[in-house]
């Protein structure tokens, strides 16, 4: 994690600002060397949009548009919080399965002003992550038992509960968690999920059945 | 070859057509049917909905789960070609950027303009909404009234398809016997919410909507579409029978391959092609009217955008159907020793009364339709069915804060889930996650109702836009400058919207899942945003004061009409579409007996 971001995470936290720079509120440079290390980019590489005609009818993956900027430790995290947020069941795969961290990784990666907007509170919510995994339990957060994962997201998965120094970390999982729920939703898998069965061409449109009707007390 | 370029027009046509949307399509389809040669001029590329509708495609297989981008407003899989409020290279300019100063201005640029992406709402305009002014004393009046138009709303919604009811409520006419296909099954919220409302006084009939519910009448409407006219009739006799009915299936915002709903190009422009009697060139810019020594129009020059060079076309008459700001920019630049301040201006009124809709949107929440079970609820793409304006009589007493009204549409269902269905959540949830979110994400799927009130505006002198003499775009063509502003009226209307979601969201069981907003000068969408804007060229029977006669025929110049809405002397809470295809359907009509008697 850089200075700029340590500073920033540090003051929204309620911290004093020098502490955040010493060491003294838990950042540590290894952490930032970890996930940010690689590309550690706080913005996209210069990118296009996909222009105001495109094939509508092209099959399109993410990173076709324009290029995927995550790196692999990035997605590695981005991957394990989408899981908890989204783990498999029996009804339907996990949020990864679904192929949700591609779709995170376009989304943060794209030119458009929605994602230029939750990059930084992406990335830096990741490396957040990882440097508070080494700070309560020496260890990343890739490393972490299931239970200390959670004891971290507990803290930090309703703002209106969360610690006034937690705010931007609840934030990020806020987006986060819409981000992973845009992503599977959006899918093959989570269409069934939610028991939609639209989408088909049919003769004709019967309406609500009349015992959902009857049962709703609606004519 | 009825898509020509530049080099391969005819040296004179009957009648050029300026833009190929509502307006610009319904002029064509009435003109070829009956013989007069046109051409059509498209500022956009040509566009095939046959083979570039994306009739099924999932979120998953676009970028960004298909989500609105400045790109693609609207989403990935909006029909919309280089379109949106911002188009690249075709600048505009905002007087001012306050908000409830700002206007924002859309367009398309391909074949059928508008149409193709169009919301497909098809009201009419009832009496009271072309006498406005002598119901309160604001506004204006139109020089026609409702009896002028009402054969020619029977005729569009018999030529292009809609479905709906005949209640017999007040200035919310009935369309004559079989002119309306039957409406589509309500979904359980459109029920739920019809049956609370109730309970309110406010009554929820079923939409009116451009979507074929079922095969169009191949046999009996052509002879009342076109009386007289053998081959006219065979023609869209064999158009409707290629007109499949909807497939209760992916949105209309899209368009339709199967040409089950309406856009200008799956519906007029096809028989109208197939009559011999249209070419069509796209990618010409109009930016000028031009004029012959008696001061008649005898053409339009404009840019071929593939080569960038200035061309121009010749004919007997010339229809201006751009939309109404893209026809009042181009009657502006056509100023002349003659007519120095634009192409039939001589009022001073040219640009003036821009008019928008009244727009408000509240969601929400309704516990009684968590949980339910798998349905099918695409339906026709929503509007199965809305709420007309029912408070005329306590209006009329003065009971409400504000002069004219404004209809609700509204949404709900099981829908294809995608990018915002789970957004949000944890105002219910408690910040689940895990398997307790996804439980979560079931449960409220499909609970949601959206509100969007649509109601009049009033015109004012504070809404016009002029010509800004330093900003061109590029083409070169000067641009558009924006003035704006609402009225207490409009205000007003706008938060009495919002109490009125918030008491049906109530009357469901529910909760509102935005901020009621009571303040309506937030609560109102700024201008331009719900693309209604009308105004600009209004018609009238006074010289001095209107653009253009009772017939869209404009004042000045005896050859140039305008059909678009620019026309609009008023915008009732009806969307403006279907009226603005009654209205270009009457002056072509006009113009073709006009021709036919030789004084054209």
């Amino acid at each position: 994690m850089d200075r700029r971001t340590t500073i920033k995470w540090t003051l929204a936290a309620g911290v004093a600002g020098v502490a955040g720079v010493g060491g003294g509120s838990g950042w540590r440079p290894l952490a930032g060397a970890r996930a940010g290390g690689e590309a550690a980019a706080s913005t996209p590489a210069a990118a296009q949009g996909y222009g105001t005609d495109p094939d509508l009818l092209a099959d399109y993956h993410p990173g076709q548009a324009w290029p995927l900027t995550l790196t692999g430790v990035q997605r590695q995290l981005a991957a394990s919080l989408a899981d908890l947020i989204i783990p498999a069941d029996e009804r339907s795969p996990s949020a990864s399965a679904a192929g949700v961290v591609d779709f995170i990784d376009e989304w943060v990666s794209a030119p458009y002003p929605a994602g230029r907007r939750d990059r930084p509170v992406v990335l830096e919510g990741l490396d957040w992550l990882d440097a508070e995994a080494m700070r309560r339990f020496g260890r990343g957060f890739l490393e972490l038992h299931s239970s200390e994962q959670h004891e971290i997201c507990d803290e930090i998965c309703e703002k209106s509960r969360a610690l006034p120094e937690r705010q931007t970390a609840a934030h990020f999982f806020a987006v986060f968690r819409n981000l992973t729920a845009a992503g599977f939703y959006s899918t093959p898998v989570g269409r069934n999920d939610l028991g939609y069965i639209g989408n088909v061409a049919s003769a004709s449109f019967a309406g609500p059945p009349a015992e959902l009707l009857s049962k709703l007390g609606l004519p | 070859m009825p898509f020509v370029s530049a080099t391969s027009q005819r040296s004179l046509y009957d009648v050029i057509v300026v833009g190929s949307g509502a307006a610009g399509g319904q002029s064509a389809y009435t003109l070829c049917l009956e013989g007069a040669k046109v051409l059509m001029l498209e500022a956009g590329r040509n566009y095939s909905p046959a083979t570039e509708t994306p009739m099924f495609q999932t979120p998953n297989q676009a970028p960004l789960a298909a989500v609105g981008t400045p790109d693609k407003p609207f989403g990935f899989y909006d029909a919309t070609v280089d379109g949106g409020w911002q188009v690249p290279g075709e600048p505009y300019v905002r007087a001012s950027e306050e908000p409830g100063k700002r206007f924002e201005w859309w367009r398309a640029r391909m074949l059928g303009g508008r149409t193709n992406h169009w919301g497909r709402i098809a009201l009419r305009n009832g009496p009271y909404d072309f006498k406005p002014r002598a119901r309160d004393g604001l506004g204006f009046d139109w020089p026609i009234d409702y009896a002028d138009v009402a054969p020619y709303y029977d005729k569009v919604e018999l030529l292009i398809g809609v479905f709906g009811s005949n209640e017999g409520l007040e200035n919310t006419p009935d369309s004559s016997p079989g002119c309306l296909l039957p409406p589509p099954k309500p979904l359980v919220s459109d029920l739920l919410l019809a049956q609370r409302a109730q309970r309110l006084n406010i009554r929820a009939i079923p939409g009116h909507k451009a979507v074929l519910t079922r095969p169009l009448d191949y046999q009996g409407s052509p002879a009342r579409l076109h009386p007289d006219n053998a081959q006219a009739q065979r023609i869209i006799a064999d158009d409707m029978r290629a007109r499949a009915a909807c497939v209760w299936a992916t949105p209309c915002g899209r368009g339709c391959s199967l040409r089950a709903n309406y856009q200008s190009t799956t519906v007029h422009l096809p028989p109208a092609l197939t009559s011999g009697n249209l070419d069509v060139t796209t990618d010409a810019m109009v930016y000028e009217v031009t004029l012959d020594r008696r001061g008649h129009a005898s053409g339009v020059s404009y840019i071929d955008k593939r080569t960038g060079g200035q061309r121009h076309a010749a004919a007997r008459a010339v229809i201006l159907a751009g939309g109404a700001c893209e026809s009042v920019r181009i009657l502006l630049n056509s100023h002349s020793a003659r007519f120095p301040h634009g192409l039939a201006n001589s009022s001073g009124r040219l640009g003036r009364y821009l008019m928008d809709t009244v727009g408000s949107s509240l969601r929400g929440q309704i516990p009684l339709l968590e949980s339910l079970p798998p349905l099918n609820e695409d339906a026709a793409d929503g509007d199965q069915m809305y709420v007309p304006w029912w408070l005329y009589r306590e209006q009329q007493a003065g009971q409400l804060p504000f002069a004219r009204g404004y209809h609700i549409e509204f949404g709900g269902g099981r829908r294809m889930p995608g990018y915002g269905t789970a957004a949000g959540l944890e105002r219910l949830t408690q910040g689940s996650y895990g398997v307790a979110f996804k439980q979560d994400v079931r449960r409220y799927y499909g609970s949601f109702v959206q509100f969007d009130g649509r109601g009049e505006m009033i015109p004012n002198e504070q809404s016009y836009c002029e010509i800004d003499r330093r900003v061109k775009d590029r083409w070169g063509i000067p641009v558009l400058r924006f003035h704006w502003g609402w009225s207490q009226h409009e205000r007003r209307q706008a938060a009495h919207m919002q109490q009125t979601f918030a008491s049906i969201i109530d009357a469901m069981g529910g909760r509102p899942w935005d901020p009621v907003e009571t303040d309506g000068a937030k609560a109102i969408a700024p201008g331009g945003q719900i693309i209604h804007e009308v105004g600009g060229a209004m018609m009238g029977s006074d010289p001095e004061r209107s653009v253009t006669n009772r017939w869209s025929q404009t004042w000045d110049v005896p050859n140039l009409f305008v059909a678009d809405g620019a026309v609009f002397v008023s915008n009732a809470d009806k969307n403006p579409t279907l009226t603005i295809m009654a209205l270009a359907w009457r002056a072509a009509d006009h113009i073709l007996e006009r021709m036919r008697r030789r004084e054209l």
